[in-house]
């Protein structure tokens, strides 16, 4: 053991809520310096513990300590007054504001009620260059990209000098070359002697930047490695518990007749004159998973919007099965076969104060198995059949059908629509960001999902932002840029970094 | 359904219960305070009056006076009924009002101009208002008009209108439409010997019950079938209930109807008993739509509840009217009810409070069990 004391140290925290304990005896230790990950599944209590260091929760037991000295943290002022700073998964910005702006909101050096700019532009335009942040001080965060967006969180938080930085799950947003941009803007400010406490459970990212890696899972503390000495296998083991299957297990696709037809198809976009989604055609086979790529707001929700009757289209035509349902109502393209996991769970997919049950037959109750001819509800026949797909799909709650859906964990919410939406036997199964927000667990068993109804000789459409879900299930991609389809893709002769310059936009097919 | 047992204090109804009774017991309160205010003398007297309403009667006038508060109950409770139907739909029929007026003025014509009998003539007033209420729905879902917006002007709309209309078939000396006795017995609802068990009050009439049956053909509708299923979630989740394919503007149409018909069904169960008439010069909106607000909150928003605070409502209205005016100006009735009504919308406030207190515990105890489950879930494993 050196004597060099941590740059934060947080010793035998533990953190219990009524009934549990969401931080069991962890400790994390972070040098001056280094980059540390910090790696667990959702709930495995990593929340819990930056709360802690941010003075959001008060631990029970345990100390942190700064430079070797205990430290007591009551509130995020506390601990901002100890130099530590986060970049949060969603961006804390003034849309309206400018970069500059954004970046000295609270911290106003003014001079006689008057704000002094220039000096605060002169040091942000410093620590841009030192640390490689290019930004344009004076442009709109309304005007800028995701990626700029972030490196004026980043200057945020160099600017009030903070020594602890704190990454929230920074790449989830962001293309392939934009994370390459950011783990290097990683490297240099480690290298300059900030401390970076790196928040993800993307593997590969952390083999790649970090260089010693804290494990939780289930509120406990499982250990610590250093990255030079372990293997991706090694990280996920500690993280899930066992060992998991990273790659889909799939035999080659054998496509066959059309079932989804998109001909010239356009829908105008909500927020400006252009149109979301502009003249695009597209086919989907029986047998098939095609995998509409993309980053978040090129039209994909938009797309999804059209084909499933959420919204009108402004032209072109959609067939399913060789019917035109271009204009059929939503109910229609159900009965003819469409099943729809929606984006937004919360938006579309649940009513979250119906029941569990109720939520189950939302497609369905209508039928005569659970409605009578008298128009009642047959309500003992909706329990069984709920019961059912609680059972196959292991839907857990805490009364079974009767627990009212809010209540629910996103997991289990999402398996209830899929479990309701597979059931329905569709011939076309559109996904819409299936997984987002679940832990590898809950991913695993979805993705296994979709490639059975693949193999059952379903169409299924898949619209991910999540490259590796895109690189391992699809069977075929179409990236989409600002409303178009720029190219299509086949995920085995494509890699990753080339998936991401369709992406980007800098290049495009013919 | 069975429900898993809970404390007492966290069942959705005992919580209404015990916000309810806390906003009567402010009512009279407050009503006792601006007695005492006015003249502490008479206070206690007074009050006492208004809370005994037609007990304080002896035998048989109270029997009379007793059917008469039943007989104003019923319009009490098709308004609350109208209002609540509409909310479980997610919308704030205030409009209510003027659905009330649409249908007294559709029955009175009715029966006036047309000498229709009193089913036509109930009718008439239930469609009158339902299109009243289609006006609402219609500019909520093609124009995205507030349906609070578009019932408050209805509502002044349709009063002129009815005024207008039952000018035409008013009494000569008087503001008032001409009685129905009079003029169109026919147009009279049956009594089926109700009657009778009121020491012959003429105005006891089928309305009572028809009423009482009505609130639980909206209960069943509500929580038995398909439509309100269907209605529930339109009002729970619009989107939820399009992404399902579920018919989601023509709902809201339909329900804005039938909040105007239970409305207008309930102008028609009042007017056409023949206890009072129309007056046509009248220049403000009646207050009867606008109690059932109170009472359907009041009733916790369920139509069985509503029964019990219609009751309630008008049973204090009926005391108002005993007040000492020897003591007390003639408004002290109102006043005193009025109090209490306007305390009563506070159920959904108080309510809200105690969950919020319950909820902050169970957020707590909710996130404990998340984690504990995970961890059994991973031991298992």
């Amino acid at each position: 053991m050196n004597n060099v004391p941590y740059a934060i140290e947080m010793v035998n925290i533990t953190k219990r809520f009524p009934g549990i304990i969401a931080n069991d005896n962890v400790t994390l230790q972070l040098k001056a310096g280094e980059i540390h990950a910090l790696l667990g599944e959702n709930g495995a209590g990593k929340s819990t513990l930056m709360s802690v260091l941010f003075g959001l929760y008060q631990a029970e037991e345990g100390v942190i300590k700064k430079n070797g000295e205990i430290v007591k943290i009551n509130n995020p002022n506390d601990a901002n007054d100890l130099g530590i700073g986060m970049v949060h998964q969603h961006f804390k910005l003034v849309e309206c504001f400018s970069v500059l702006d954004n970046i000295i909101l609270g911290v106003e050096d003014t001079k006689n009620g008057i704000l002094q700019r220039d000096k605060a532009r002169e040091k942000v335009v410093a620590l841009s260059e030192k640390y490689g942040l290019s930004v344009n001080p004076d442009a709109l965060i309304e005007d800028i990209s995701v990626g700029m967006q972030q490196r004026t969180e980043i200057l945020k938080m160099l600017y009030r000098d903070n020594e602890i930085l704190i990454f929230d799950e920074p790449t989830a947003v962001l293309t392939p070359q934009e994370i390459e941009e950011l783990l290097q803007i990683m490297k240099n400010l480690a290298a300059e002697g900030k401390s970076i406490l790196f928040i993800t459970h993307k593997l590969n990212e952390i083999m790649s930047v970090a260089d010693r890696c804290s494990v939780l899972r289930k509120g406990k503390y499982i250990g610590t490695v250093d990255i030079k000495d372990c293997t991706k296998d090694d990280l996920s083991r500690m993280m899930v518990g066992r060992d998991v299957e990273f790659a889909v297990q799939k035999k080659p696709a054998q496509p066959t007749d059309v079932v989804l037809d998109v001909k010239n198809l356009s829908v105008a976009s909500k927020v400006s004159k252009k149109m979301a989604v502009n003249d695009v055609t597209f086919q989907v086979r029986a047998g098939e998973i095609v995998c509409i790529a993309g980053i978040d707001g090129n039209g994909q929700s938009e797309l999804v919007f059209g084909i499933s009757g959420l919204e009108n289209v402004a032209g072109g035509t959609i067939s399913l099965l060789g019917n035109d349902i271009t204009h059929a109502p939503i109910r229609k393209r159900s009965l003819m076969g469409m099943s729809h996991i929606p984006e937004d769970r919360h938006k579309h997919g649940l009513v979250l104060d119906y029941t569990l049950e109720d939520n189950i037959v939302l497609q369905r109750y209508f039928q005569p198995e659970f409605t009578n001819k008298f128009g009642f509800l047959r309500r003992k026949n909706i329990r069984t059949y709920a019961e059912r797909l609680i059972e196959q799909y292991d839907v857990r709650s805490g009364q079974g059908p009767i627990t009212i859906s809010r209540a629910m964990s996103g997991g289990n919410q999402q398996k209830a629509i899929i479990a309701r939406e597979i059931d329905k036997d569709p011939q076309l199964l559109i996904a819409v960001q299936p997984t987002r927000g679940l832990d590898v667990g809950a991913i695993e068993y979805i993705h296994r999902q979709i490639v059975a109804q693949r193999d059952a000789g379903k169409a299924v459409l898949l619209v991910s932002l999540e490259l590796d879900e895109v690189m391992t299930v699809s069977d075929r991609i179409l990236v989409m840029y600002e409303g178009e389809i720029v190219g299509e893709l086949d995920p085995k002769a494509t890699t990753v970094e080339e998936l991401g310059l369709y992406m980007a936009g800098a290049k495009k097919e013919g | 359904m069975k429900k898993e047992k809970t404390s007492l204090i966290r069942s959705d109804g005992f919580q209404t219960l015990l916000a309810s009774l806390v906003c009567i017991l402010g009512g009279i309160l407050v009503g006792y305070i601006a007695l005492l205010i006015i003249e502490p003398s008479g206070a206690l007297e007074a009050i006492l009056a208004v809370l005994k309403s037609f007990f304080r009667y002896p035998g048989k006038l109270m029997l009379k006076y007793m059917g008469q508060t039943l007989v104003r109950t019923v319009p009490l409770l098709m308004c609350a009924l109208s209002v609540l139907f509409a909310y479980k739909v997610g919308m704030f029929n205030i409009g209510v009002a003027g659905q009330y007026v649409a249908g007294a003025c559709g029955c009175l014509y009715a029966a006036l101009a047309w000498k229709l009998p009193w089913l036509p003539c109930l009718l008439i007033g239930m469609v009158a208002a339902a299109a009243l209420g289609a006006i609402s729905g219609w500019l909520k879902t093609q124009c995205n008009v507030n349906v609070v917006i578009s019932g408050i002007m209805l509502n002044w709309i349709t009063l002129y209108l009815t005024n207008l209309v039952l000018g035409t078939v008013k009494s000569p000396n008087s503001p008032y439409t001409l009685a129905l006795q009079g003029n169109n017995p026919s147009a009279l609802l049956p009594s089926m010997g109700l009657g009778a068990l009121f020491n012959n009050e003429k105005s006891v009439t089928i309305a009572i019950p028809l009423a009482i049956i009505m609130a639980i053909v909206v209960w069943v509708v509500l929580n038995k079938t398909r439509f309100g299923y269907e209605l529930k979630a339109t009002g729970n989740n619009y989107n939820a209930a399009k992404y399902a394919g579920m018919k989601e503007n023509q709902n809201i149409i339909l329900t804005m109807v039938i909040a105007g018909a239970l409305a207008g069904m309930g102008a028609g169960l009042l007017f056409l008993t023949g206890i009072e008439d129309w007056e046509t010069t009248i220049s403000s909106v009646p207050a009867m739509g606008f109690n059932g607000i109170a009472v359907a909150f009041l009733g916790g928003l369920s139509p069985l509840g509503s029964i019990l605070s219609a009751f309630f409502i008008q049973y204090i209205t009926t005391g108002g009217g005993n007040v000492d005016l020897q003591v007390y100006c003639s408004q002290i009735s109102s006043l005193i009810s009025s109090l209490i009504i306007y305390l009563c919308a506070f159920v959904a406030f108080f309510k809200f409070f105690i969950q919020g207190r319950i909820r902050k515990s169970d957020e707590k105890k909710a996130a404990s069990l998340k984690a504990a489950e995970n961890k059994e879930g991973g031991e298992e494993k």
